[in-house]
């Protein structure tokens, strides 16, 4: 079926519907924590959907309760217009979920796993070596699961969630704990797997995954969604001020603050910042001043759009 | 089906790629049975060193029979010196010494082993008697003809053998269900494997069907090296082995369930598994015969489905029982596996919160 569906933003099964993903009131408590709070959510067909929050925000038991692996205190779950909770073995061959823990059958390889997998769905075996291709296990296809490294086996679970072909794929902090090179190589294949028509909804702590990757961010704190848009408009409507780092000693603070519509001047580490809304006439006057040693010009990004949001450091 | 086939292959792909496995489950119960087998295994009874202190007439005169049937009980040293004989038997290196005063013949033994003083004594009289007939020349009037019967307290290897591979399927089953499950649920593949559309019956079938196979190979190692090298004889209705294991399988797996679902780590499901097999191996008879034990203990390992596993299993293999002494052990068993399967549902859960 992957063949026939295009590289659109819409899917051909998912077109007569407007939303793939609804929760209506979410809540979920453990004890006196209410993980989740009141959420309410809508994912259209085809969106890649960010979830992003700090540890501890509720993000990974929303995700349970919206897949149906956890029943809800209030409130309802649906996926392609049926409830998932209780459980649905209907419903169920038409998600795929990769998990924070790599979850594998012992002393199974890659291709192993992926052809239980495959068995469990009832899918053709063909798809197995698709999907080692798709996430670069190929050469580890008789490595058993034990032996790989994070990144492998992040990418194996990943691909263990697609063997079903889903319309709707949850992926819950797929790069975590990878180095930079093996994210990138990750983000690839999410970016992939969108791009073939699916719903992708993504839970990160990494602000520049979830702008690089979303087309919709919400932001979660306490179990409760603060906002939900595109990344631009988030950044955009925050309207926060520009950041202009120089190596200290570029400029003598005092000088730095006479500058006109320069905010605030901070020296640490080295490094002189100024923060200012018309960051055009503050760098004319630095290169007036020939002030632009070690010059890094930053503007707002989803970081400052968080810490608007939620008046607290951020716990990557 | 084809779910429950793929669940069934990778399990049993896991479990014989796991070096530990194989210990824990094959070569560590046989280790036992060679272990006690090679003790036992002298099926002779032992011989009975006594010092002979200067010469003793009754043995040297005796005929080339009499001689014989001594040498058959006694293993005989010579010395002159009666206080260094004496001396041997208290340090218990020798049973007994015996000297020839004038037509007395006299024996010293240590009371510490009462068989073998009573053997020492039976024996040493039974020749002086034969001794005085000949002298007497009178013919003997009564004769002893003994033969030996196959009684209920078995030979070692026969009890060994049935006790120590009942004790092997209790542990395999036990651990093989108990420890897969906590690690399924603590690396959330429980929970993955509840997002795909597979029935549980297919999950917990595949086990049972894998815990079944690996108790069958248990039997089929224990019994054909009991009777390779250890001289394990089979009597009776020993197919009826597979039926009962099968059984019994089903029992100790329900009961894995239920450590399982207690513990939240696999070092503690297997602490637990440990906890309740090896003190049931011991009131179950699997080590050890029950016969001497009192009553209340009797009474108690009949609540252990060990015990019923190792009395069903002792009358097909080495009792000579029929297939009908397995019915009744079975029914327990399987009544067993019922309730502790429907124990281990109610405390089942997918993972560590609450669902």
């Amino acid at each position: 079926m992957g063949e026939t569906r295009g590289s659109t933003t819409t899917t051909s099964r998912g077109a007569d519907q407007t939303v793939v993903i609804e929760a209506r009131g979410l809540v979920k408590r453990y004890g006196s924590l209410t993980a989740v709070d009141h959420v309410d959510l809508a994912v259209e067909p085809g969106t890649f959907f960010g979830v992003l929050g700090p540890n501890g925000a509720g993000k990974t038991t929303l995700l349970e309760l919206i897949e149906g692996l956890r029943q809800p205190d209030a409130g309802e779950a649906r996926i392609l217009g049926e409830p998932t909770w209780p459980r649905d073995t209907g419903l169920l061959p038409r998600i795929g979920v990769q998990q924070q823990a790599s979850s594998f059958f012992e002393r199974l390889t890659a291709k192993e796993q992926l052809e239980v997998f495959a068995d469990l769905y009832g899918v053709d075996h063909r798809r197995v070596s698709e999907l080692l291709e798709m996430s670069g296990l190929t050469d580890k296809s008789k490595t058993k699961t034990e032996d790989l490294s994070g990144g492998q086996k992040q990418r194996l679970s990943i691909a263990c969630a697609l063997i079903n072909d889903p319309e709707v794929v949850f992926l819950d902090e797929p790069t975590a704990a990878l180095d930079p090179q093996a994210r990138r190589n990750l983000w690839d294949v999410l970016r992939g797997i969108n791009d073939r028509g699916a719903t992708v909804v993504l839970t990160t702590h990494h602000m520049d995954e979830a702008e690089v990757l979303c087309d919709r961010i919400a932001i979660m704190d306490h179990g409760q969604i603060l906002t939900v848009d595109s990344p631009a408009a988030l950044v955009r409507d925050l309207g926060a001020a520009t950041r202009i780092n120089l190596r200290a000693g570029a400029i003598q603070v005092e000088e730095a603050r006479g500058i006109r519509g320069v905010e605030g001047v901070s020296q640490e580490d080295g490094t002189l910042s100024l923060t200012t809304h018309d960051p055009t006439h503050a760098l004319t006057e630095l290169a007036r001043r020939d002030a632009l040693d070690g010059l890094q010009v930053t503007g707002a990004n989803l970081e400052d759009v968080f810490l608007n949001l939620t008046g607290r450091e951020y716990r990557a | 089906m084809k779910a429950f086939l793929a669940l069934t292959r990778a399990q049993w792909k896991g479990f014989w790629r796991e070096r530990q496995n194989l210990f824990w489950i094959l070569a560590f119960p046989l280790m036992f049975l060679v272990l006690f087998g090679s003790i036992y295994r002298d099926d002779v009874a032992p011989k009975y060193e006594l010092v002979q202190v200067g010469d003793v007439a009754l043995f040297d005169r005796m005929p080339a029979e009499g001689r014989q049937a001594l040498a058959d009980v006694f293993e005989i040293t010579k010395t002159t010196d009666k206080a260094a004989a004496i001396q041997k038997v208290k340090d218990g290196d020798a049973d007994g010494a015996v000297s020839m005063t004038g037509n007395t013949l006299e024996v010293s033994y240590s009371g510490a082993d009462a068989t073998a003083a009573g053997m020492l004594q039976g024996t040493l009289d039974s020749f002086v008697q034969s001794a005085n007939q000949a002298v007497s020349k009178t013919p003997a009037t009564f004769r002893l003809k003994s033969t030996r019967v196959e009684d209920s307290r078995l030979k070692p290897i026969q009890f060994l053998a049935p006790g120590l591979l009942g004790w092997a399927v209790a542990m395999g089953a036990t651990f093989n269900s108990a420890m897969p499950f906590v690690q399924w649920r603590v690396n959330k593949l429980l929970r993955r494997i509840r997002l795909t559309p597979v029935r549980p019956e297919s999950l917990v079938g595949s086990r049972a069907l894998l815990s079944i196979v690996i108790a069958l190979i248990q039997t089929a190692l224990f019994i054909g090296i009991g009777v390779a090298f250890f001289g394990l004889k089979l009597s009776g209705a020993a197919w009826a082995a597979i039926p009962l294991v099968m059984a019994a399988t089903l029992a100790f797996m329900a009961l894995g369930l239920i450590v399982g679902a207690i513990s939240k780590t696999v070092d503690a499901a297997s602490g637990i598994a440990n906890v309740v097999t090896l003190p049931m191996a011991f009131l179950s008879g699997s080590f050890i015969p029950l016969e001497m034990a009192p009553d209340w203990l009797l009474a108690i390992s009949k609540f252990m489905p060990l015990r019923w596993l190792n009395d069903g299993l002792m009358d097909v293999l080495v009792r000579g029982k029929g297939a009908e002494a397995i019915g009744l052990p079975i029914l327990v068993l399987l009544a067993f596996a019922i309730v502790c399967s429907l124990i281990a549902a109610r405390l089942f859960k997918w993972d560590d919160k609450a669902a």
